[in-house]
């Protein structure tokens, strides 16, 4: 079989990636810069006898998501800045309720209306803060359209797997840029879906032991009956007040993400076995830090780049071992400082750190990063 | 001892008491839900209520039904993509006056528009009951609220009228008073297809009828019956004789095509059968 | 030849110019088998007013996506060549439509018919952007004439594969003219 190759924008790729991955379920409202994901999947869905649906709202887009995947869809919606916020209230929502579902949200300037079509890497922190609440949070950063495809493929099986939203924090610039890739064959990406509980109907319990991390749920209309709130509530699914009851269920989400961090956590390395400079970016900006680093490394010098294509959780342990071994860390991003601020957080070996920020709608340039690696060698 | 009707379609144990107050409405409404659902012979796991927030939408608990509690205004959000995702399910919204048409007001609309095939079952108590009796959109103008102490300053909605407007195929008004008219309503609503509404019209003697000093319980339900009438009555009646009454019974009835089945369509197309 | 060209095609909104980055970025990328990245212009910008497609093509791998230093531009219209014609290399092939581009500030600039005979010959001025990459095809070589071709027919709409060869027969023989 000859090679399936495409010329695609990393918006399309993720919509591709999500049919591969077996999505069966769009809800959604348009915003720029992420319109280009629900036109493919408003395109693609109903050939594969999946449903798109256009709602009212960002919030309507969520809420319906999160209603079919409690039937038994894979289900995924997308969005941009002030949708994005709108989108809040429920994706605390899908966190309490643990539904599976993976929300796109193609990174644009703000605040406010900000920048429609121009990109920015600011979104960070609202995907682990946004919605109140402590809650757990997996986000995924592509920094490529082919990334942009395996990491929509990998954010629905985490989804399934963890029963819960997973947040695949894309920006404009990789989101509208065109790359060509190589498409997976059916069957070369590993696809994950949760299974179904075995015992009696009498028996299930949609929280139960055992159901947090890949253990089975059941789907709404499955014979099945069982209660879903976004109240803090039992094993069973009921609302409760009691402390110990409040307590475990807590846990059980905050274990989600504390017990299962090194299948979760994954971070690219470029150059850096020998590298005494290291540049922390994601995203849109790893690719200006991409570039710089190979100018740099032509003139000598030894530096790497350190990616991490799972921002949340926070590769800490990762990171904290970069810092101790480095000299200088310089963090490359599209924000006023939402990296650095968690590099410095982990930064207690007080290794010497740089930012390089730009905040213009415009993308870092490799020689603003190439700049600021040059003026540490002085 | 013989075991009450709606028994095998509730969740004993831990989920009651249930939290209403004494001589609120919502119990009867529940109960004209479960009596229409046994008489269509469906059985509870092809049942799904989906609710909001609300002293209302608390109902999916209680009911041993697939069963979804939302968020604030919400429910007809998620009903809609369980009702999508999966059309064999009957799907049943359960909301108050404040979620299905202030927060939820947006969602309310949208759906009659697009037809969605969802019974709408809002019970409508004239306040914000869960959090201690605020004025909410269906407040008549001039009564009392916690937040209107010297009374609403704002004009209510007409559910029926609004989702007859947007679009509903089935709009309808029963009183918890007339439990039997209320659960044929509910009967009619639930076989048609694309978005029905029922309203129900529910006392709230804690709240509403504490602050605009209509009584307990029992006279709540004795204005009741004494100012409904219904609509086929009602149409005989002259204008002022009419005025300030409750009008129950089907306003809106027509056959639709709902929007699941026309989506279907669309999938047919998009696969150039 | 070079390994690595920044390519900028430049006119005003309407003149398909994001379309002739796409199937250019295509037919250099896919069948080609070169390394290619595209980026645009998007909002208000894009519509009405100067809108501009920019295609990296090269046999490494390419990181930062944006053009920096253009190698190859196009430019469709005069306020297209005043906004984008700054950053050319010293030894950039630019090429301008020679119906709506007139007042010229740099020399050794290929002014080419294109809207003309998109007009004259094919009686459509939209595909003007097709001869314009078969003339950017001719002089520089950057893709290759079937990769163009096929790019071409796979994004063009059913019943218009005719003129479209016709475009690209014209852009070709502009292309070779302008080189001798």
């Amino acid at each position: 079989m000859s090679k399936d190759i495409r010329l695609l924008q990393g918006n399309e790729a993720c919509a591709l990636g999500a049919i591969y991955a077996g999505c069966d379920f769009f809800g959604g409202y348009p915003i720029t810069p992420s319109t280009e994901v629900a036109e493919e999947m408003a395109l693609m869905l109903p050939k594969k006898g999946g449903k798109f649906i256009q709602m009212e709202d960002e919030i309507a887009g969520i809420g319906t998501i999160l209603g079919a995947a409690a039937a038994g869809a894979k289900a995924m919606t997308a969005t941009s800045g002030p949708g994005f916020s709108l989108m809040m209230e429920l994706l605390g929502y899908g966190c309490m309720a643990e539904i599976p579902c993976v929300i796109v949200n193609v990174q644009r300037g703000g605040p406010s209306t900000g920048l429609p079509t121009k990109g920015a890497q600011a979104d960070m922190m609202q995907a682990r803060w946004g919605t109140h609440g402590d809650h757990p949070t997996i986000a995924l950063c592509p920094s490529s359209v082919e990334e942009s495809f395996k990491l929509t493929v990998k954010a629905f099986n985490l989804a399934e797997k963890f029963r819960m939203p997973v947040i695949l924090l894309l920006d404009e610039f990789i989101g509208h840029m065109r790359e060509k890739m190589q498409m997976p064959a059916p069957g070369e990406l590993e696809l994950y879906t949760h299974p179904q509980p075995t015992v009696s109907p009498a028996e299930y319990t949609h929280y139960g032991d055992g159901s947090s991390v890949g253990g089975p749920y059941a789907s709404m209309g499955s014979g099945y009956r069982f209660n879903i709130t976004g109240l803090t509530h039992d094993q069973h699914g009921f609302p409760t007040g009691r402390s110990d009851e409040i307590q475990w269920k807590m846990d059980r989400l905050k274990d989600k993400i504390e017990k299962h961090r090194p299948e979760l956590l994954e971070v690219d390395q470029e150059f850096m076995d020998d590298a005494e400079i290291a540049v922390f970016s994601y995203g849109g900006a790893a690719r200006s830090a991409q570039q710089a680093i190979r100018e740099a490394r032509a003139r000598g010098i030894k530096v790497g780049l350190v990616r991490p294509t799972t921002i949340w959780p926070f590769p800490d342990q990762a990171l904290e071992e970069i810092l101790r071994k480095v000299k200088t860390v310089i963090v490359a991003e599209i924000s006023q400082g939402q990296l650095l601020g968690e590099i410095q957080r982990l930064n207690q070996t007080h290794t010497k750190v740089i930012p390089v920020q730009r905040y213009d709608g415009e993308m870092l340039t490799p020689n603003e990063v190439l700049n600021a690696i040059v003026e540490v060698t002085k | 001892m013989r075991m009450h009707p709606s028994y095998e379609m509730l969740r004993p144990g831990k989920k009651f008491p249930h939290v209403w107050c004494p001589g609120c409405g919502h119990g009867i409404v529940q109960g004209a839900i479960i009596r229409a659902v046994q008489k269509l012979g469906w059985s509870r796991d092809e049942m799904v209520m989906v609710s909001g927030i609300g002293c209302s939408s608390r109902m999916p608990v209680y009911v041993d039904f697939n069963s979804l509690h939302t968020a604030h205004g919400r429910a007809i959000a998620f009903a809609t993509g369980v009702k999508l995702h999966n059309p064999k399910l009957h799907v049943i919204v359960i909301t108050g006056d404040g979620d299905a048409l202030a927060i939820g007001g947006n969602h309310f609309i949208h759906a009659a528009r697009r037809n969605a095939d969802l019974t709408v079952i809002l019970m409508n108590n004239n306040i914000y009951g869960m959090t201690g009796g605020q004025y909410s959109p269906t407040t008549p103008i001039g009564k009392r609220a916690s937040t209107a102490p010297y009374g609403t300053a704002e004009r209510d909605f007409d559910p029926c009228a609004l989702a007859k407007a947007a679009g509903a195929a089935f709009t309808a008004r029963g009183v918890a008073y007339n439990a039997l008219e209320l659960e044929k309503l509910i009967e009619t609503a639930l076989t048609k297809k694309g978005f029905s509404l029922v309203e129900a019209i529910s006392p709230c003697p804690t709240l509403y009828g504490r602050l605009n000093k209509e009584g307990n319980a029992v006279k709540m339900l004795q204005w009741q019956k004494a100012n409904t009438i219904n609509i086929k009555a009602a149409e005989k009646l002259p204008v002022d004789q009419v005025a300030g009454k409750i009008i129950t019974g089907i306003f809106h009835d027509v056959e639709t095509v709902p929007y699941t089945e026309i989506y279907d369509q669309i999938i047919k197309k998009a696969q150039g059968k | 030849m070079k390994n690595r060209y920044e390519i900028r095609l430049s006119g005003s909104g309407g003149q398909g110019m994001i379309t002739a980055g796409i199937i250019l970025a295509e037919a250099a990328g896919v069948y080609d088998g070169k390394n290619v990245v595209q980026s645009q212009s998007y909002g208000p910008e894009a519509r009405g007013g100067a809108s501009k497609a920019e295609v990296i093509i090269s046999d490494k791998e390419i990181f930062y996506p944006k053009a920096t230093a253009i190698d190859i531009l196009l430019a469709m219209t005069q306020e297209a060549w005043e906004k984008y014609s700054s950053d050319l290399n010293p030894d950039a092939v630019a090429i301008v439509d020679s119906w709506y581009v007139k007042d010229l500030d740099k020399p050794g600039v290929i002014s080419l018919p294109l809207s003309q005979k998109a007009r004259e010959e094919v009686g459509l001025e939209i595909i003007a952007n097709v001869i314009a990459l078969a003339a950017i095809a001719q002089i520089t070589g950057v893709v290759s004439r079937e990769a163009l071709e096929r790019s071409l027919l796979s994004r063009v709409p059913k019943g218009t594969e005719e003129k479209n060869r016709q475009a690209l027969e014209i852009g070709f023989r502009l292309g070779k003219e302008a080189k001798k």
